[in-house]
């Protein structure tokens, strides 16, 4: 089976003024996989996944060479405003807009005038269920997000990018403030939602990545030192880093 | 009990006793004007013009000319002073440019009153030819407003977390969107505090109102923004030291009657902002 390549990097090279942060990038994507991406810290890893959406360009001192491919079109012919409805990210820490969980959800839709043809209530609902938070918080969607557990506030913020109707999902280590039991029910989500998309998990925790993802990178200091089925990757590496990552002795 | 804990107690005590001198003043102040205008606050005196070589009757067009000023002063200061502030924070790039202006507002802020008052006499008055006029006094004391709207405005920009962009960016929202719905509504009480400040002391300053709009007396209320007005502090300064055997009582009211109306608007800023606060969650 050919997969169908939705993201493709090419000669992908990133800066924070003068230090380079990823370099000569080049990967595909594959679509409905879930890509993970470990390495230590510093290794390039959200910047990475910033550079896909250009929310790196938020710093003023960011600046990129290469391209990045998305469905056939250089990102560069696409607006923020479009990239970033098809592209949605979810940070490593729960961010909650101080609004009510209804409004958290209905926000993006509005920005984007979709709630005029469709129901905003109806849009919500829909969210919600796809990112299994719904029945949690059905009878209580005009209590203030951040009064939800962090668990429950990372569902939302996967429920908030599901409503603006991405094609993929990024996700910077989302599960680094969570309990065991919340990251469970966030992988559990990601399972679910492989059917309808695109995702790449950055996460810190090799264990997430081999039970999660289905391809995996590993990156050092700026770059992709291999990239493999995972389970290739964690019982037999190629590379003498990736395996002295892998089983603890640096990072 | 330890030499620590006594220590920290009597620092605490002198702490306490100096912030204490710098309330005290203030109530004094407040209590000495009280003292002595609250016996010549009638209704006559606030709603009547004044009489007999000032002696007698009210302030009444001072007190609207005030008020008018205070609206002309916010109808130019508000919209310029924020839509700046929010450019220099949310659109400016970091640059010399920027810097420059930056500093400038600082600065501007720290030059005298009179000063403004001069360069609106020049730029309003004679070169504009509005004449001395609500506009031009309006225009002169927006302009002194300027930079402490500013600078609040920026300040309460600048306090909403980032990450609040963050979202909203990552949402695909454009910018201006971010800033109407994830940054403004959290901005407003700090936006307010700053505004308010500044529009108290553009009520009670004399010396830009001087050469652009005040009149020695005018007992008529104005017809058009080309008309000039009588002002509260300038008649406080007017009857103080300009009229003959001025009852002292007749002044001290004047002074009442202003910090009663800074006070007023204090409070609807008081009021606005414990309503958005509620909207604070984080």
């Amino acid at each position: 089976m050919v997969a169908e390549v939705v993201i493709k990097t090419v000669d992908l090279h990133c800066s924070f003024g003068s230090t380079a942060a990823m370099r000569d990038l080049n990967l595909d994507i594959y679509k409905n996989e879930i890509l993970g991406i470990i390495g230590p810290a510093n290794s390039g890893k959200t910047t990475f996944l910033r550079a896909l959406n250009r929310l790196n360009y938020l710093s003023a001192s960011y600046s990129q060479t290469g391209d990045i491919i998305f469905e056939g079109k250089n990102i560069k012919q696409i607006t923020d405003r479009l990239l970033r409805k098809k592209i949605g990210i979810i940070f490593a820490l729960p961010q909650v807009l101080p609004v009510s969980i209804f409004h958290n959800i209905a926000y993006g839709p509005k920005v984007h005038g979709l709630t005029k043809k469709n129901n905003a209530a109806a849009i919500v609902e829909k969210s919600l269920k796809k990112a299994y938070l719904w029945d949690e918080v059905k009878d209580r969607l005009d209590l203030p997000a951040n009064r939800l557990s962090g668990g429950q506030q990372q569902r939302l913020c996967i429920a908030r990018t599901l409503a603006v109707e991405p094609d993929v999902i990024l996700y910077d280590e989302p599960c680094s403030g969570l309990d065991p039991i919340s990251t469970a029910k966030v992988e559990d989500t990601m399972q679910e939602l492989k059917k309808d998309y695109t995702q790449i998990l950055v996460t810190n925790n090799t264990k997430q990545a081999a039970r999660v993802t289905q391809r995996c990178g590993f990156f050092l200091m700026g770059e992709l030192v291999e990239i493999e089925e995972t389970e290739t990757l964690f019982t037999k590496p190629k590379d003498k880093r990736t395996d002295d990552y892998i089983t603890g002795r640096f990072g | 009990m330890n030499v620590a804990k006594i220590r920290e107690k009597v620092a605490f005590t002198i702490l306490g006793l100096i912030t204490l001198l710098v309330v005290i003043p203030i109530l004094l102040t407040i209590f000495y004007v009280v003292k002595n205008g609250a016996g010549a606050v009638s209704w006559e005196f606030l709603t009547q013009p004044p009489r007999a070589g000032m002696k007698q009757g009210g302030i009444f067009p001072a007190i609207v000319g005030t008020i008018l000023l205070i609206i002309g002063t916010m109808l130019f200061s508000l919209p310029l002073g924020i839509l700046s502030a929010i450019y220099l924070v949310e659109y400016a790039k970091d640059n010399l440019f920027t810097r420059l202006i930056k500093l400038s507002v600082v600065n501007l802020s720290g030059i005298p009153s009179i000063v403004y008052g001069l360069f609106g006499f020049t730029l309003f008055v004679v070169i504009l030819r509005f004449g001395t006029s609500i506009l031009a006094g309006s225009l002169t004391l927006a302009i002194m407003s300027l930079p402490v709207i500013i600078t609040a405005t920026k300040e309460a920009l600048e306090s909403v977390p980032f990450s609040f962009r963050e979202i909203s960016l990552s949402l695909g929202a454009s910018r201006w969107q971010t800033i109407r719905y994830c940054v403004l509504p959290y901005a407003i009480p700090g936006i307010l505090t700053g505004t308010v400040l500044s529009l108290s002391r553009a009520a009670g300053e004399t010396a830009p109102i001087l050469f652009t709009v005040a009149a020695f007396y005018l007992p008529r209320l104005p017809h058009s923004i080309f008309d000039q007005v009588m002002a509260l502090p300038y008649h406080l300064y007017v009857i103080s030291t300009q009229v003959p055997n001025m009852p002292m009582k007749l002044s001290f009211a004047t002074g009442l009657v202003l910090i009663g109306l800074v006070f007023l608007m204090n409070l609807v800023s008081i009021i606005l902002r414990a309503h958005y606060r509620k909207k604070k969650l984080w």
